[in-house]
C-alpha cells in the first residue's frame, strides 16, 4: 500500500470532492427528471464513482476520453462545465453539446471528451481509430474508452480489441462491469465472466481491479498507463463495480434483489474514501462537510444556469447536419 | 481544351487515390486486401510499394472495426480513406457509418468533423448472385449528414475523390466494378470536380433521362440511338444522391416536359422515388405526360446471366420504354 501513502492531503480531497459532486449531481439530476426538467434517457452513475475518478485522475488533458450513455461522472471528472453538463441535459443551447444531445450525448472538444456515447460498443473502433491517428501523429497521448460489461459481449469489442493489438495502438480498454446489461446478469450474457481473461487472446495486457476502490483504481491505473506509454501497445483494464441506482429511469429492477443492492451499499467506494482520509489525517470531518457544501451550492448553480438557459430557435433545426466551413 | 487522353475506370480512381496521398500526409487507405493482394479489383495496386504499409494499411475482416477505426482517426486529425471491399460488406459497417460519422457533428453541437471518405465497389453485371450484387446507394442516400457520391463516368472517377478529401464531412462513394475495365477519354489535366451538383451529360429538349451511376453510360448510349431517330433525349447524371441537387433534373424537365428516371436499386423507396416525388412537389404543371421509371426488379439478383440481365433495365429497355412514352 506504499501508492496510498504517497497521495498527499490536497489531492485526496481533490478526489473526494469529485465523488461528492459526481454522486451529488446525479442525486440533482434524478430529482430535475422527476420534475420534468430533464427528459429521454438518464442512466445514474451512483455507486461506480471511483472508477471514473480512479482512471480520470491518471490522464493528462492531451489524453483522448470517449464515454457511454452512463456519462456524466466521466465528464465531471474530465473537467467539463458542471453548468454546461446540466444545461445539456435541460436541452438548453447552452449546454457543452449546444443541447443536441442531452444526457447521453456530452462532448466537449476543448477537453478531449469525445462523448457521450450511446450504441452500446459503437465507440470502441473510434478509439482504436482515434489512438491510430496518434500514433500516426507520433504524439504521446493515451486515448481512454470506458465501456460496460454488455459492450463485452458485441462483435465490435473483439474486433476492436484485435485492431488496436495489432496496430500497437496506445488505446486504454476500461470496462467498468456493473454487473448488469441493463437488467440481464453478466452469467446470462457472458460465457467467461472474468473478463480480465478476454484481453490475453489478443495479446492485451489485462488486470481486474475491485472497482468500489478508489485507491485500487487509481493504482491499477497508473500501472495501465505506465505500460503504454512505454510498450506503446493497448491495456485492458476491468473495474468490478455496482450501480446502486435503476439502469435508467425507466427500470423498475425486477431483475435484482433489494438485499443484493444492500449487500453492494456496504462497498460504497465515498464512505470507504472518506475513511482512508480521516484515518490518515489527511482530512477532517469539518472539511468533508465543507466539501458536500460546496458540492451542493455548485450543482444549485448548475441548476439556475440551466434554468436560465435559452432554447434554440427552431430555425437552427438543421444547423450541423452539414459543416458551415467548405473544406477541411 | 487540353489534349484528351484513354483511360480505364479503374486507372482514374487509383491516380486519384495517388494524387491525394500525394498531396496529404494526413491522407491514408485502409481496407481489405487493399496492400499486398493490391487490392481487390486491383485498384490500389503497386500502392503498397509506392507508400509503405502505414499508409496502405491491409486490415482484418472487421469492417465494423476498421470503419469505425477510420471515423475515429479523422475525429482525430487524420484524412482516412476507408474501402470498404463491396457494398455487401458494408451493412456490416453500417452502425459505424450511420450511429457515428453521420451523428457526430449535429450530436455534438458542432463541434466535432469526421473528415473520412468510405469508398465501396457495388454494382451488378459480373454474375455474383444474390449477396455480391447489391445497389445500396438508396440506403447510404436516406441518411442526413452524410454525402453520398456515385461514380458514373470516368471523369468523375479522377475527381470525384479529390473533391471528397476536401470536404469536412463525412463522403460514401459508390464504385461500379463492372467498369473498372472500361476504357474512355478524359481530359489529360482532368481533376478534381465539383460534389454538389448533378450534371446535365448531354442536352435534348424532347425527354429528361435522369440517371445515376451503372445507368450513366446505359443512358448516353440510349440517347445517342434515339437520336438517329429523330428523338433529342436529354441525359442527368444525379452523381450526388445526397445532399441530393434537384434543380437540375427540375430545370431539365421544365424544358423537356417528360422524364424517365432509371437505376439498378430496387423500385421501391429508391433514389427515383425521390427524384420522382421532387418533380411532382416542384415540376407537376410543367409535364406532358406521366413520369415514368426502368429501376432493378424486386428480386435477390440471380446467377444466371439471362436472369441478371433481366433483373436490370438495358439499353433495349430505355429505348423501348422512350418511344413507348413519346407516342403520340
Amino acid at each position: 500500500m506504499e501508492k496510498k501513502q504517497k497521495l498527499d492531503a490536497k489531492e485526496g480531497q481533490r478526489l473526494l470532492q469529485q465523488m461528492i459532486l459526481i454522486r451529488r449531481f446525479e442525486e440533482k439530476s434524478a430529482e430535475e427528471y422527476t420534475k420534468s426538467k430533464i427528459r429521454g434517457f438518464l442512466h445514474l452513475y451512483t455507486g461506480e464513482e471511483a472508477v471514473a475518478v480512479g482512471v480520470i485522475q491518471a490522464l493528462t488533458e492531451e489524453d483522448n476520453l470517449l464515454c457511454t450513455y452512463r456519462e456524466h461522472g466521466h465528464a465531471l471528472a474530465r473537467g467539463v462545465d458542471p453548468n454546461a453538463i446540466m444545461a445539456e441535459m435541460y436541452g438548453k443551447q447552452e449546454g457543452c453539446s449546444k443541447g443536441r444531445g442531452g444526457s447521453m450525448h456530452l462532448f466537449d472538444a476543448t477537453k478531449n471528451f469525445f462523448g457521450g456515447n450511446a450504441i452500446v460498443c459503437g465507440h470502441l473502433p473510434l478509439a482504436v481509430g482515434m489512438a491510430l491517428a496518434a500514433k500516426k501523429q507520433k504524439k504521446n497521448n493515451v486515448t481512454c474508452c470506458f465501456f460496460g460489461e454488455g459492450a463485452a459481449a458485441e462483435g465490435e469489442f473483439h474486433e476492436s480489441m484485435n485492431l488496436a493489438a495489432l496496430w500497437e495502438v496506445p488505446v486504454l480498454f476500461v470496462c467498468e462491469n456493473n454487473l448488469y446489461a441493463m437488467g440481464t446478469a453478466i452469467k446470462l450474457t457472458h460465457s467467461v465472466q472474468q473478463l480480465e481473461k478476454k484481453g490475453p487472446a489478443y495479446g492485451i495486457e489485462s488486470a481486474a481491479v475491485d472497482g468500489m476502490d478508489l485507491l485500487a483504481v487509481m493504482e491499477a491505473t497508473a500501472k495501465a498507463v505506465k505500460t503504454i506509454k512505454e510498450k506503446g501497445k493497448p491495456y485492458f483494464l476491468v473495474c468490478n463495480t455496482y450501480r446502486f441506482r435503476a439502469h435508467s429511469m425507466f427500470d423498475a429492477e425486477l431483475y435484482r434483489e433489494k438485499s443484493e443492492v444492500e449487500e453492494w451499499k456496504k462497498k460504497d467506494p465515498i464512505p470507504k474514501f472518506q475513511e482512508f482520509l480521516l484515518k490518515g489525517k489527511l482530512i477532517t470531518a469539518k472539511k468533508i462537510t465543507e466539501i458536500e457544501k460546496a458540492a451542493d451550492a455548485q450543482i444549485q448553480e448548475a441548476i439556475e444556469f440551466a434554468e436560465n438557459g435559452t432554447w434554440e430557435d427552431t430555425e437552427n433545426l438543421t444547423r450541423f447536419v452539414y459543416s458551415e466551413t467548405e473544406s477541411i | 481544351m487540353s489534349d484528351m487522353i484513354k483511360i480505364t475506370y479503374r486507372e482514374a480512381i487509383k491516380q486519384a487515390i495517388r494524387e491525394v496521398m500525394q498531396k496529404d500526409e494526413r491522407v491514408f487507405l485502409m481496407g481489405e486486401d487493399v496492400g499486398n493482394y493490391g487490392g481487390a479489383f486491383a485498384v490500389s495496386k503497386g500502392l503498397l510499394k509506392e507508400f509503405g504499409a502505414d499508409r496502405i494499411m491491409d486490415v482484418p475482416l472487421s469492417e465494423s472495426g476498421f470503419t469505425g477505426a477510420g471515423i475515429g482517426a479523422a475525429l482525430a486529425g487524420m484524412k482516412p480513406i476507408v474501402e470498404v471491399m463491396t457494398v455487401n460488406f458494408s451493412l456490416l459497417a453500417m452502425d459505424q457509418i450511420v450511429n457515428n460519422a453521420s451523428t457526430l457533428l449535429h450530436m455534438s453541437g458542432g463541434q466535432l468533423n469526421v473528415p473520412v471518405v468510405i469508398r465501396m465497389g457495388c454494382g451488378i453485371g459480373r454474375q455474383l448472385a444474390a449477396q455480391h450484387s447489391h445497389s445500396w446507394e438508396p440506403f447510404f442516400a436516406h441518411v442526413p449528414g452524410l454525402i453520398v457520391l456515385s461514380v458514373g463516368t470516368h471523369e468523375d472517377a479522377r475527381g470525384m475523390l479529390l473533391s471528397a478529401m476536401q470536404s469536412p464531412d463525412p463522403v460514401v462513394i459508390f464504385e461500379y466494378t463492372f467498369m473498372l475495365n472500361l476504357e474512355k477519354e478524359i481530359p489529360a489535366d482532368a481533376g478534381a470536380v465539383e460534389i454538389k451538383k448533378a450534371k446535365v451529360l448531354r442536352e435534348g429538349k424532347d425527354i429528361s433521362l435522369i440517371t445515376y451511376g451503372a445507368g450513366v453510360y446505359k443512358c448516353l448510349e440510349a440517347a445517342e440511338a434515339l437520336g438517329e431517330e429523330g428523338i433529342d433525349a436529354e441525359v442527368i447524371d444525379l452523381r450526388v444522391l445526397r445532399p441530393m441537387d434537384e434543380e437540375t433534373f427540375l430545370n431539365s424537365v421544365k424544358k423537356t416536359h417528360r422524364a424517365l428516371v432509371v437505376e439498378e436499386a430496387w423500385k421501391s423507396v429508391s433514389i427515383s422515388s425521390e427524384v420522382i416525388s421532387r418533380i411532382m412537389e416542384k415540376a407537376f404543371f410543367d409535364l406532358d405526360g406521366p413520369v415514368e421509371r426502368l429501376c432493378g426488379v424486386e428480386v435477390p439478383i440471380p446467377y444466371p446471366k439471362h436472369l441478371e440481365d433481366a433483373s436490370v433495365p438495358q439499353v433495349s429497355d430505355i429505348l423501348e420504354k422512350v418511344k413507348k412514352m413519346l407516342k403520340p
